[in-house]
């Protein structure tokens, strides 16, 4: 993975000297609270409902045994033990103390890691395919493109006042891990016809309070027209974007407004200025980074200890159906280590678990490891014959929940439990449900299923590209959870559709109930998904498990 | 006729380690609930918010939250301020077990 130049190290050493100094002056009364807010957000650190928080960047979600033993120290040393993993691919942690951060931002600069872009109108952490550098369906490896990305959107100079954050999401593979159409960019590696690697361009994509899958701007980029073709789209919705009202200041609604024609052939008119000012510099880096980016050398040997452990031992059998993918090479898997065991919060490893993980990714995977933005970490390759062992590691500290993909893998925000800006508590819905369908037993019985949760209408939980999305509200001072259908975030992308007035936080699980018993009644056979269940029948048939023959129009 | 004004207290949280907090009659921020002052003009309500933001050393954010009298002293009214007098629900964080060792 790419490791930190002089020139990253000193940026991020004088960064943490500067916000060190700035909360001294906080903290004695020469800095007020509204000079002092833009500050601390530039450097990741939040006030929300219980305490401060500080996201620190997982750029495109890679990380190594070091950093995360670094992010366990952390959490020992300064916070209550344990980290969040978000669906930004970032950690947070929830409970540290200001007078404690310019300590905690300096053991992060020690393992080459940060926390700025982490807030504010900027281009934030980019995020990319969970799987990358290891999926047997991927064209090429993005993270050196996120990483060029990274570099070049850190401390722009232009775009360190956008209308709004800016979010830009990259995948390799044809199967889009990484939401790319749900990103104000999304970028999806293609091949052309002379069968050079490029980028279908995405722009306009969104969740929150107006969710929006993106248009497609540029059918095929090439790569060396990566970053003036980026900075033209950021050049464009800068100028263009609205700075009057803040819920309509993302570029979801500057294509919306503007029309997917008009801004593409403004994206263009532009490109065609930008593109001569880049000499090649960019791409001398770019080759530097790939060379980071080389794959680890992957060993070839026997793998029948794999074959008699999953012939022998169901536990590690059902673990093995669920939690692997495939790898590009025959004998390797991609391990996804559930962060979702059934009850505990979606998302949240202990420092022991962050150590564990540690050890497993140095000693069978070649030191890398990946968060997902599905709020679990990645294993990206391990030789079959060792996946008893780390199977057996895991569960010794309860991550070898066999459950990716199912019911109870869900996202959920952390909702009203932690964040200032939520309207009702996402990780009890997520905690209760998971544990509902675990004593029920008909999670497996249910099949492959993404239940995504968020605690309010900024759609941190990415409830609209949820099969089942749950919204959670205020309505009238009593939590209420709206419920969506159909939500797709791969490449088949969708906006699920609203089932109709809400339940009740303690109605919540029970109507989640009525929903899949619905469709397992409905479906013609084990291998149709709710999904495809879904998109066959349409909503009435759950709609009527839902609220009865007569109650959706009623309450409507 | 104007609508009734309903009662209020000071919160908010404390700039060094983010605690929620509130204000009571004499001044003090304690981080119980029921220790805060019950506001019941909206006079004396603005100026006690005043005075709250005015020190700018001690507590960040504060702002007035509905309140109602409890027989232990003032309740929150809505569930937001419930969650902030006790922590978060997935873990025995916050001040549901450190206000057990005060």
């Amino acid at each position: 993975m790419y490791d930190y130049t002089d020139f990253d190290e000193a940026f991020v050493r004088s960064r943490v000297a500067q916000f060190t100094d700035q909360v001294e002056r906080r903290l004695d009364g020469s800095l007020t609270e509204d000079e002092f807010r833009p500050l601390r957000l530039m450097n990741g650190l939040y006030l929300q409902l219980h305490a401060y928080m500080l996201r620190v960047a997982i750029p495109y979600g890679t990380i190594n045994p070091r950093q995360m033993r670094q992010l366990a120290y952390i959490a020992d040393t300064w916070d209550k033990g344990y980290g969040h993993f978000t669906t930004r691919q970032n950690i947070q942690f929830n409970w540290p103390k200001l007078p404690d951060v310019p300590a905690i931002l300096q053991a992060l600069a020690d393992v080459g890691m940060h926390a700025i872009q982490t807030s504010g109108n900027c281009v934030r952490n980019v995020t990319a395919d969970h799987f990358a550098g290891a999926a047997a369906d991927e064209i090429e490896d993005p993270r050196p493109y996120a990483e060029l990305l990274r570099q070049w959107s850190t401390d722009h100079p232009e775009f360190q006042f956008l209308p709004r954050k800016f979010k830009i999401a990259i995948t390799g593979s044809p199967h889009d891990r990484a939401v790319t159409a749900a990103h104000d960019i999304g970028l999806r590696m293609t091949r052309n016809m002379g069968g050079d690697a490029g980028f279908e361009v995405f722009v306009g994509g969104g969740l929150g309070r107006t969710p929006m899958i993106g248009h497609l701007v540029r059918d095929f980029l090439p790569i060396e027209d990566l970053l003036p073709y980026v900075e033209s789209v950021l050049s464009v919705y800068n100028t263009l974007g609205r700075r009057d009202n803040k819920y309509k200041a993302r570029i979801k609604i500057t294509v919306h407004e503007t029309g997917r024609d008009e801004i593409a052939r403004m994206i263009e008119a532009r490109f065609a200025e930008v593109r001569p000012l880049f000499g090649g510099a960019d791409q001398a880096l770019l080759a530097d980074i790939r060379a980071a980016f080389a794959q680890p050398d992957l060993q070839s040997r026997s793998v029948a200890d794999y074959d008699s452990a999953y012939s022998s031992n169901p536990v590690f059998r059902a673990w093995a159906d669920t939690n692997l993918s495939a790898h590009r090479k025959g004998d390797h898997a991609i391990v996804t280590i559930s962060v979702k065991a059934h009850g505990q919060t979606p998302g949240d490893a202990t420092s022991d678990q962050m150590r564990v993980i540690a050890d497993l990714s140095q000693t069978y995977g070649y030191s890398e490891l990946r968060i997902s933005h599905e709020q679990n970490v990645i294993l990206p390759h391990v030789h079959k014959a060792d996946l008893p062992a780390v199977h057996a590691a895991l569960a010794k500290v309860g991550l070898a929940t066999a459950n990716v993909g199912l019911l109870s893998d869900m996202i959920a925000c952390p909702g009203m439990d932690y964040c200032a800006l939520a309207t009702a508590r996402s990780i009890p819905v997520a905690q209760e449900i998971a544990l509902h369908f675990e004593a029920l037993k008909l999670e497996h019985d249910i099949g492959a299923l993404k239940i995504k949760i968020s605690g309010c209408i900024n759609a941190c939980g990415h409830h609209h590209v949820g099969h089942i999305g749950i919204l959670g509200l205020d309505r009238a001072g009593v939590e209420n959870y709206q419920i969506t259908l159909g939500g797709d975030a791969t490449q088949t992308a969708a906006i699920g559709e609203k089932t109709g007035p809400g339940f009740a936080y303690d109605e919540i699980v029970p109507a989640i109930e009525r929903i899949l018993r619905a469709y397992l009644g409905l479906r013609l056979h084990a291998e149709e998904t709710f999904l495809d269940a879904y998109r066959r029948l349409g909503m009435e048939p759950f709609k009527l498990a839902l609220y009865g023959s007569d109650g959706a129009s009623d309450a409507a | 006729m104007s609508r009734r004004f309903i009662p209020k207290v000071v919160t908010a949280n404390r700039l060094r380690e983010g605690d929620v907090v509130y204000l009571t009659a004499d001044d003090q921020w304690t981080l119980h609930h029921h220790q805060a002052e019950l506001i019941e003009d909206e006079a004396h309500a603005q100026l006690r918010l005043l005075h709250a933001a005015g020190q700018k050393l001690v507590v960040v954010g504060a702002y007035l939250a509905d309140a109602k009298a409890g027989p232990n002293g003032p309740e929150p009214v809505h569930f937001r301020e419930a969650f902030r007098t006790r922590g978060p629900s997935n873990y025995a964080h916050g001040k549901q077990v450190d206000l057990t060792h005060v």
